[in-house]
């Protein structure tokens, strides 16, 4: 199985363990990944206004660059990037106005023909999980983790579609798969804090002491996220907490889905 | 020569606020054929169709041109007015100049220009109008009511209590419906079954009524007077004339299923009577859970019966019957909560629908009436209620208010006080609505009496916190957030049409809305009939409502179907479609249009030159056409013409507006 | 506070629904977006308030409220909203109201912490500086 792949900037940089897990995975698992050419930022945020036409640009030139790669889907990692290829291919598939006028400015003809994915996503339909389970080498029996979904994976899930916003499961039999044991906490799709903890710290720490007494409560001995800034917010924060001897006094390690996955697989 | 009279009608200021009357009248008096032009401000009135019938009379009239309101107001009205005076009714001809002319245009003069125009075509099309005949059709004096619930049981009830024969057909085994399910009602805290069961019994035991559980409507034909429908007797696998209703065998199956009556909360058997109070209280075997049909070996039921009655060899069988009438009372579901995530239910066992409350407060059901959490068997002390789950929710749920859950809750918040003594309920709103009789009483009873608190906001998420659940949401009128540890969380599931309800109708020729209720014919004045003569709904199948309203439009169908009965014959509609023999080509388009099944073909015998040949062509049932037209506009050689509104009329009415 | 026929009709409120793409008359009030906000709670006026006092033309009120450095985008309440209204658009477009003035900027450079130098990565930097600064 061929994809484009887009590995955004901070996996490039602060989140490169999670591009080498996922790129060595994939490898594992029989999947070919082709790092597109030319490449910016996606912009980290969908822009949320009717009015921001260039926002757009920088991810239709990558949705652009592969579909000259020949691959119909673009696999993504960080989840703000895909929630921002995402929503963008789907307002140029169904937006024709701001489909016209993207094209007027890049001189092209994208219509949103290639799909984009998420690497979980593809572990799932394209891999499947009980061929995923079938190749592990290592089962993760007994550890106990708690998959923490953030929001950008799934909302708006009207945009977004990749599970049920309220009740997501993706992550969780994925975690199954590979042989762990699965933690149910109700905070696992609430905010971490996302962006406010560049600016507004307290704020970011609050969220985040809620999120980390929950998955704790329910027995949790770690996080696994899919997306940078989550695990920036809920290592940061649980650090300051602990050093504030601020409850709760924890230190649970936060891990992307990627290196619990080359763990499981024995790379 | 024709010699046709116009009358013109003021309708107070709503007509002649925007077109000049008298303008109008001067050239009306100038179209072809008009000897006479009058004008009245109420034509409708005494007066003014005295007026006519006068104006009928004394000018010699043979056709009459109302211009008034729209003709689904009173065209009938005015059909009789002329018909007293000696005309064929069909001699009359409306122009709406109000709902399409003076209530949609502001400016005058373009008012009284259009008005002028609408009635040069009523005009024009009078000239031509033909007198029709109505044909008389015999009635079976039977009604069929789909439905056991409430409004099928008030509705069979009434019908036969005016002496006619009914025939009542239910879905489950047993007769009851969502009523039964039910503890309490509001606002007078009645018990449900202890008003319901007497009714139930009165279905089994009057003369009039032929009881037909654990069956379905499969299809049906015909019209008004004249329906034929086919019934699915579903295999009970119990001989009910053998059937003591003893009860061994429901004590000694070993399969044990979801009891659908108790919503879940306890298990059945697959040999079963829904609830105690059951009618017929014999039960029937759910084959899709039964050890014997699913494995092949059990008969267990078999051995314990002490009367003979299990017949496992049982078949379905389609039995045809004629009815005059049929009544539509399916009744609904309540809302899947598949989109609600954020409330924990299924998560929790804690986290309620109302109607699984329902069920812990009544006292045949799984806790004998007491309210205990399913978690633990405590009875709770603090119980949010959380209203519109799944209601005026236009993103993921209905986008209507389903009407009933508003005072449910009040109900619940209620009976929770009586029920735990030093409880507290939290009550979740949006608005509270409480249009009805004694109703905003009952609610304020529950705030002012038994302490319920009512928050207004939505909750936005339910975290299940141990044993306990905290609720997340605001209240909207202080500002403030609310985050409360209660026991019990109950949500006030919405009202949804069957999931059926599509498939029936289309099996009854009516139609649905948007959310699958059944239509109705008119909002305001025909609540009751389907756009289909002859077919009548009850209950929540139109759209949500309480056990009282339901009981009324019950009785309202009911009435309906015996002023049906009760006449010696129908009339038919005249306006149908008629074939013109020699235009028609036989090749059949009409057929594929007809929504009502009113054409078929017909093989007919023509001389061609010296000699006869057979061909095919199109034959309207004429009691079966509703008098729609949309054959006419399929028919490519123009052989279909709808009597009333034939081709030549309606040319002559295109002629008068372009000419 | 105070409601007035000039606030209702302003023309403030028809800016915010143009660059918002949404319709705050849609909004009745049930609170749902307020209740889910994981942030809601250092805010001096509510996500459904901010769209009540959108609905009465209070939008000089908004543009001072601190609501809109608060909202962190998460889209928690919009994904709950039974009117399908996009509660973070109509706080980006008052935020926008607000930046595209000069000195409207929220975040300056400077205002980083070292830690936030330090570690945080990319996708926060830019994540935020797109919110708060223009």
């Amino acid at each position: 199985m061929r994809y484009s792949y887009y590995p955004g900037c901070t996996l490039k940089t602060m989140a490169k363990i999670y591009e080498d897990t996922a790129l060595s995975t994939a490898k594992a698992l029989g999947l070919n990944l082709t790092e597109i050419k030319e490449w910016q930022c996606c912009g980290a945020l969908y822009p949320l206004n009717t009015e921001e036409i260039f926002s757009f640009f920088s991810p239709v030139r990558a949705l652009l660059q592969a579909r000259a790669g020949g691959e119909d889907k673009l696999l993504t990692l960080c989840a703000g990037c895909y929630n921002v290829f995402k929503r963008t291919n789907k307002a140029v598939r169904e937006d024709g106005e701001l489909r016209r006028k993207i094209n007027d400015y890049l001189e092209d003809d994208y219509i949103g023909e290639v799909e984009v994915v998420h690497y979980l996503e593809v572990l799932k339909n394209d891999v499947g999980f009980a061929f995923l389970a079938e190749r592990v080498k290592k089962k993760l029996t007994g550890r106990k983790l708690a998959p923490y979904y953030g929001c950008l994976l799934l909302k708006p899930w009207a945009e977004m579609d990749l599970d049920d916003v309220e009740n997501p499961t993706i992550f969780e039999n994925f975690l199954t798969a590979l042989g762990a044991t699965v933690v149910d906490y109700p905070y696992k799709t609430e905010c971490c804090g996302s962006y406010l903890s560049m600016a507004n710290e307290d704020i970011a720490s609050a969220a985040v002491g809620r999120i980390l007494v929950s998955a704790y409560k329910n027995g949790a001995e770690a996080f696994v996220v899919a997306c940078p800034l989550c695990k920036y917010n809920l290592e940061e924060y649980q650090k300051e907490l602990f050093a504030a001897g601020r409850e709760p006094q924890l230190k649970l390690p936060v891990v992307y889905f990627t290196e619990i996955l080359a763990e499981a697989l024995a790379l | 020569m024709k010699r046709i009279g116009v009358f013109i009608c003021w309708c107070g200021s709503n007509i002649a606020g925007t077109v000049d009357i008298d303008k109008v009248a001067a050239a009306a008096g100038t179209m072809n054929g008009v000897v006479y032009v009058d004008q009245n401000k109420y034509t409708c009135s005494e007066i003014g169709q005295a007026m006519i019938k006068d104006a009928i009379k004394e000018y010699k009239l043979d056709r009459v041109v109302i211009a008034a309101c729209s003709p689904r107001m009173h065209e009938n009205t005015f059909r009789k007015t002329v018909e007293s005076a000696g005309l064929n009714p069909y001699y009359l001809e409306i122009a709406n100049i109000r709902e399409q002319c003076s209530w949609v245009h502001k400016d005058k003069e373009a008012g009284t220009a259009k008005a002028i125009s609408l009635i040069r075509t009523a005009v024009a099309k009078a000239a031509m109008n033909e007198a029709l005949f109505a044909v008389e059709m015999p009635i079976t004096r039977r009604a069929l009511v789909i439905g056991g619930g409430i409004a099928g049981i008030q509705a069979a009830l009434d019908i036969a209590d005016t002496g006619f024969e009914v025939d009542l057909v239910e879905r489950e085994p047993s007769l009851g419906g969502r009523m039964a399910q039910l503890d309490k009602t509001f606002p007078t805290l009645d018990c449900s079954a202890c008003i319901l069961t007497p009714k139930m019994v009165d279905v089994a035991q009057h003369e009039k009524i032929r009881l037909f559980t654990y069956a379905e409507v499969e299809k049906v034909e015909g019209y008004l007077g004249n329906f034929t429908v086919t019934i699915r007797h579903r295999a009970r696998s119990v001989d009910l004339q053998k059937c003591t209703g003893c009860g061994e065998c429901l004590a000694k199956c070993p399969a044990k299923v979801a009891s659908e009556f108790e919503e879940g909360l306890v298990q059945r058997r697959a040999i079963y009577t829904p609830f105690p109070q059951a009618v017929p209280n014999k039960p029937a075997i759910d084959r899709a859970h039964c050890r014997f049909f699913t494995t092949g070996k059990c008969k267990v039921c078999q051995k314990v019966c002490p009367a003979d009655a299990i017949d496992y060899e049982m078949e379905d069988r389609l039995l045809t019957n004629g009815y005059g009438a049929i009544v539509v009372a399916t009744g609904f579901d309540t809302h899947k909560l598949n989109d609600y995530g954020e409330y924990a239910y299924g998560k929790h066992p804690d986290v309620l629908t109302s109607l699984e409350f329902e069920r812990l407060l009544n006292a045949s059901g799984p806790t004998g009436g007491k309210i205990l959490r399913p978690s633990d068997g405590k009875a709770p002390k603090t119980v949010a209620f959380i209203q519109c789950v799944g209601s005026r929710d236009k993103a993921k749920g209905n986008s209507y208010c389903a009407k009933i859950c508003c005072m449910y809750t009040a109900k619940h918040a209620i009976l929770l006080s009586e029920k735990v003594p030093g409880s507290k309920a939290f009550v979740f709103y949006i608005d509270v609505r409480t249009a009805g009789k004694d109703y905003e009483e009952f609610y304020t009873r529950a705030y002012e009496e038994c302490g319920a608190s009512y928050i207004k906001g939505n909750v936005s998420k339910v975290f299940p916190e141990g044993e306990k659940l905290l609720v997340r949401g605001v209240d909207v009128l202080s500002g403030a957030l609310v985050e409360l540890l209660v026991d019990m969380v109950v949500l006030a599931v919405s009202v949804d049409a069957r999931a059926d309800a599509k498939e029936l109708a289309k099996k009854l020729a009516v139609t649905v809305n948007e959310h699958k209720f059944f239509t109705e014919a008119h909002p305001k004045l025909r609540p009751v009939d389907t756009q289909t003569a002859g077919i009548f709904l009850a209950g929540v199948c139109q759209g949500p409502k309480d056990i009282p309203e339901t009981v009324a439009q019950a009785s309202a169908a009911a009435v309906k179907v015996a002023a049906i009965f009760s006449k010696q014959s129908l009339l038919s509609n005249p306006t149908v479609a008629e074939v013109e023999q020699k235009l028609c080509s036989g090749d059949m388009s009409c057929m594929a249009v007809c929504p009502y099944g009113a054409i078929s073909e017909q093989v007919v015998e023509e001389r061609r030159g010296r000699e006869m040949v057979t061909r095919k062509i199109a034959r309207v049932n004429v009691a079966l056409c509703q008098g729609c037209g949309a054959c006419t506009v399929a028919c490519r050689p123009g052989a279909i013409n709808l009597k009333g509104f034939t081709n030549q009329q309606i040319l002559a009415e295109v002629d008068a507006i372009c000419l | 506070m105070k409601i007035t026929t000039d606030k209702v009709n302003s023309n403030l409120v028809r800016e915010v629904e143009e660059v918002s793409g949404q319709k705050v008359s849609a909004c009745f009030q049930c609170g749902k977006c307020s209740g889910g906000c994981p942030v809601v709670l250092t805010m001096d006026v509510l996500p459904h308030q901010v769209l009540r006092y959108a609905q009465l033309g209070l939008v000089d009120e908004l543009l001072h409220c601190k609501t809109l450095w608060i909202c962190a985008s998460c889209q928690t309440c919009d994904s709950r909203c039974p009117r399908n209204v996009d509660i973070p658009k109509v706080i980006e477009a008052l935020r926008l109201l607000v930046l595209r003035n000069k000195g409207g900027n929220y975040l300056h450079p400077n205002d980083l912490s070292e830690k936030v130098r330090r570690n945080a990565p990319q996708q926060g930097l830019v994540s935020a500086f797109r919110k708060f600064a223009k």
